[in-house]
């Protein structure tokens, strides 16, 4: 277990470097900042003096080790945007996003996997049927669409909740929350809704055809022999041995869910860090989108990271395959 | 016992009917307004760009401000003389104090004007002509300047004055130093002498403005608070103020305007803004990139600029592109503005016969072909009216391969650099958008985009064409200096002739800035783009 963890954060440092190089190569590519930032009456003299204090005319391979020494202290230096400093900016954003991030897993979840199981035991239900057809919608709708669809709906005909923004916000300690007041849950139902949509309706395939897939193996027979109720034949043995790819997609998903926010965020103008990143991304403002793909990255390794430890606590055949890899 | 009963209940709806009226002033009035990009900064000299500058003009103010009318009036000054053509001098409004209670006087105006112009700030070209700025006890100012400025006042309008105590307490005496990894304290908080305070401030969610109750002049608004928030995506910033979340939208989606004309209680409001978008030529390069024209430069001659101009129907793409929301103009300068003159705003007639005519006396009956720049999140539908500029120009026979490309690329691309001003872009034909910035001057377009570059007098930075004309240099720069009214408007009617004889750009048009608001709120539109909170006001 262990040498398996060890191995993995070698791989993960790696890829960190990997993910460092690539962000660091913006900075060379995506254009001029101090065109975006001057303004057209700033004179010839401090612009040259601007390039200078950006370190925009330094050689690449001093600005590349900058780089890298600055972002394993967390440094990122200050946005070109706002002045403020980049660490800061984004750690201010990560609780909205991961708080959406989560609900949005937690509507998939808490829908998707009784929907999953539902189909799965009865295929040729109707209910089944309308099911896998509202699925397909989920599927193929574009995130933004369905956003600015369910604006229009519960915001501008019904005036149920907010079309944007976050509510009400309580700060505790370092970590903003809108989960304690009323204002924020309304906010938050229809952005999490839109973002979990389509991970609802992969969640729900991926049980039903595991489902089907599981129920038609031996160990089910013989438990139907054994004269188990249906109860503990579905959800103790049948679901359980779906969980190992919802696992998988769950937490490959989250990921995703938290780096890919970016559209749901900006529909509903939700200030995490998705926003921050498009917005950095107009005013190019490459410190916080270097220091966005690297944080990306980071979590994308430890998710990944975490998933793989779970497999061992879910699926007792990589405890012992280790455990004999160990022995030799 | 009834009786005792009765007068309790009417006690406590008394007391109730007492209690509600305290909890809820009768005029409470919260104005809440939406933008696709948040403020920037709260420190008036972050930046130099419309928006920023706009905003933090509520909370600091300028010695002077402008009216309704974009007209200078006083402000923390109560009268400005030019004692000598480079002597300044302004008498300061006595009394006046700052959020924070500091008193106001001359230190915080040099100290401001020195902030202003210094490392770190954004705003120091309005301090070019500026020699020394001095206090002269506590209610004086004087400006020297090295050369006589006509648009000083003008220019020093735009610089809100920040307490010098207030600064040096909280170790935010210069704009923030990109070098360092630390936020200055001015970023997030604000102390100016304005009509609103700052009273809250999250970066990108919202900021709120509360009015100042010791404001020295009289507020024309009604509003008891003000909440700012960023609405990023179009679509929902246009459903929040149809849902009534918001009561005013600053950047409106042209597409959006007719929704929201037929929602009840809620309007459009449209003006033209002072931005003029234009086409350039390289007139500097001896070969054109990516042409089929050999070892000459075609835009050299003045006919083929000619054609160009009446080959391009701008009507047209007012009516189709810009869906009726852009004034067509012929000057480099937009309207109200000093320096535009109605008289000379006609655009040469649109007539592709003529243009194919002009072409084939320049030596190309068969037209010719080359490359066209082109921002495409820049100006209002910038892609767009490039591409109908392409089709237009394909008319006449010229082939033109376009290249679209986000801001931050297409700037570093086709603007000089100003280490370098001399050389020329590679760049063949391009467009760009301009507004004379802080001094609604037209000089400061005849210096930036229209006088020869030079790495000597750092003139034409932003004429990336590199038009030159040695005349207009001459002239333009008597310009800069003359204080005499009558011989300056002279001066900037011959220097116009001469670039519109030359057809040194293609004018397209001033865009029209357009703001939605619901029916509620009285307020002023500004073609500057500036929006005052001193003149909202709600019912």
């Amino acid at each position: 277990m262990i040498a398996f963890i060890i191995r993995r954060l070698v791989q993960a440092a790696l890829v960190m470097l990997a993910v460092a190089f690539i962000a660091f190569a913006m900075f060379n590519f995506v254009g001029d900042p101090v065109a975006i930032m001057a303004g057209q009456d700033l004179p010839a003299e401090q612009r040259i003096e601007l390039r200078k204090s950006l370190g925009l005319d330094d050689p690449t391979p001093v600005r590349f080790a900058r780089f890298v020494g600055n972002a394993v202290q967390g440094k990122f230096g200050l946005s070109y945007r706002t002045a403020e400093p980049v660490g800061k900016m984004i750690v201010e954003r990560l609780p909205a996003t991961l708080e959406l991030s989560v609900m949005a897993m937690i509507v998939a979840l808490a829908v998707g996997i009784p929907m999953g199981v539902f189909s799965g035991l009865y295929p040729q239900h109707w209910l089944s049927r309308a099911m896998m057809t509202v699925s397909l919608i989920g599927i193929s709708l574009p995130t933004f669409l369905i956003g600015i669809l369910l604006i229009l709906i519960f915001a501008v005909m019904l005036g149920w909740l907010p079309s944007f923004g976050r509510g009400d916000v309580i700060r505790i300690g370092g970590w903003s929350t809108g989960l304690l007041s009323v204002s924020g849950w309304k906010a938050i139902i229809l952005p999490a809704i839109t973002l979990g949509l389509f991970q609802m309706t992969l969640i729900m395939r991926l049980v039903r055809s595991e489902m089907l897939e599981v129920l038609r193996t031996d160990y089910i027979k013989f438990a139907r022999a054994r004269g188990l109720s249906n109860r503990a034949v579905h959800f103790g043995h049948a679901l359980k041995n779906t969980l190992v790819p919802v696992i998988t997609i769950t937490g490959l998903q989250l990921g995703s869910i938290i780096a890919f926010a970016i559209i749901t965020e900006t529909v509903f103008s939700w200030p995490g860090v998705g926003l921050l990143f498009l917005q950095s991304v107009q005013a190019v403002d490459i410190p916080v989108m270097a220091a966005y793909l690297v944080a990306i990255g980071l979590l994308f390794v430890l998710i990944n990271l975490i998933v793989d430890i779970l497999y061992f606590v879910v699926d007792p055949r990589l405890r012992s395959q280790s455990a004999k890899a160990g022995a030799k | 016992m009834q009786r005792g009963k009765f007068l309790k209940a009417t006690l406590v709806a008394a007391v109730a009917a007492v209690a509600l009226l305290g909890a809820q002033p009768v005029s409470a009035k919260t104005f809440k307004w939406a933008n696709d990009g948040d403020v920037n900064s709260m420190d008036p000299y972050a930046r130099n760009e419309t928006f920023l500058l706009s905003f933090n003009l509520n909370m600091y103010e300028g010695l002077f401000r402008r009216d309704k009318n974009l007209k200078l009036e006083p402000a923390l000054a109560t009268k400005v003389e030019m004692a000598s053509p480079t002597l300044w001098r302004w008498t300061l409004r006595p009394g006046v104090k700052f959020h924070g209670g500091e008193p106001f006087s001359a230190d915080d105006v040099v100290f401001s004007y020195g902030r202003a112009a210094g490392k770190g700030s954004n705003v120091a070209g309005n301090f070019v002509s500026v020699k020394e700025v001095r206090a002269v006890g506590k209610d004086v100012v004087e400006v020297e300047t090295k050369y006589p400025d006509p648009l000083l006042n003008d220019k020093l309008s735009q610089i809100g004055i920040m307490s010098k105590i207030w600064a040096e307490k909280n170790n935010a005496v210069q704009t923030a130093d990109m070098t360092k990894n630390e936020e200055n304290f001015a970023t997030r908080n604000a102390n100016g002498t304005g009509p609103f305070m700052l009273k809250v401030r999250e970066p990108d969610v919202k900021t709120i403005l509360v009015p100042n109750p010791t404001w020295w002049d009289k507020p024309e608004h009604n509003l008891t608070e003000v909440i700012f928030q960023r609405v990023a995506n179009d679509a929902t910033r246009v459903a929040a103020l149809l849902s009534g979340e918001i009561d005013m939208v600053y950047t409106v989606p042209p597409q959006d305007v007719d929704r929201i004309r037929k929602t009840a209680g809620r309007r459009v409001l449209e003006a033209p803004e002072t931005r003029i978008v234009f086409l350039g030529f390289n007139q500097q390069l001896d070969e054109l990139p990516d042409t089929n024209v050999k070892g000459k430069n075609p835009f050299k001659d003045k006919r083929v600029r000619e054609a160009f101009h009446r080959a391009i129907d701008v009507e047209a793409i007012k009516r189709t592109v810009m869906r009726g929301q852009s004034r067509p103009s012929a000057l480099m300068i937009g309207t109200g503005l000093n320096g535009y003159d109605q008289a000379m705003d006609v655009r040469p007639k649109f007539d592709p016969a003529l243009s194919k005519k002009l072409l084939a006396e320049a030596g190309y009956p068969n037209g010719f072909e080359t490359r066209m720049d082109c921002p495409n999140d820049r100006y209002v539908n910038d892609e767009a009216i490039c591409q109908a500029v392409v089709a237009m120009l394909a008319k006449i026979g010229v082939k033109i391969n376009l290249v679209a490309q986000t801001r931050g690329k297409y700037f570093a691309q086709i603007l000089r650099t100003a280490s370098d001003i001399e050389k020329s872009p590679q760049i063949a034909f391009y467009m760009l958008g301009w507004s004379p910035g802080a001094t609604y001057d037209v000089h400061n377009v005849f210096e930036a985009l229209i006088q020869t570059p030079s790495a000597k007098t750092k003139k034409g930075l932003f004429n990336a064409g590199g038009y030159s004309n040695a005349k207009f240099d001459e002239l333009a720069d008597k310009v800069e200096q003359e204080t005499d009214k009558a011989k300056r408007d002279a001066m900037i009617k011959e220097a116009t002739k001469i670039y519109l004889d030359d057809y040194a750009y293609i004018p397209l048009h001033q865009q029209v800035v357009i703001w939605a608001a619901k029916d509620n709120v009285d307020l002023v539109q500004l073609s500057d783009n500036y929006f005052p909170l001193r003149f909202v006001k709600m019912k």
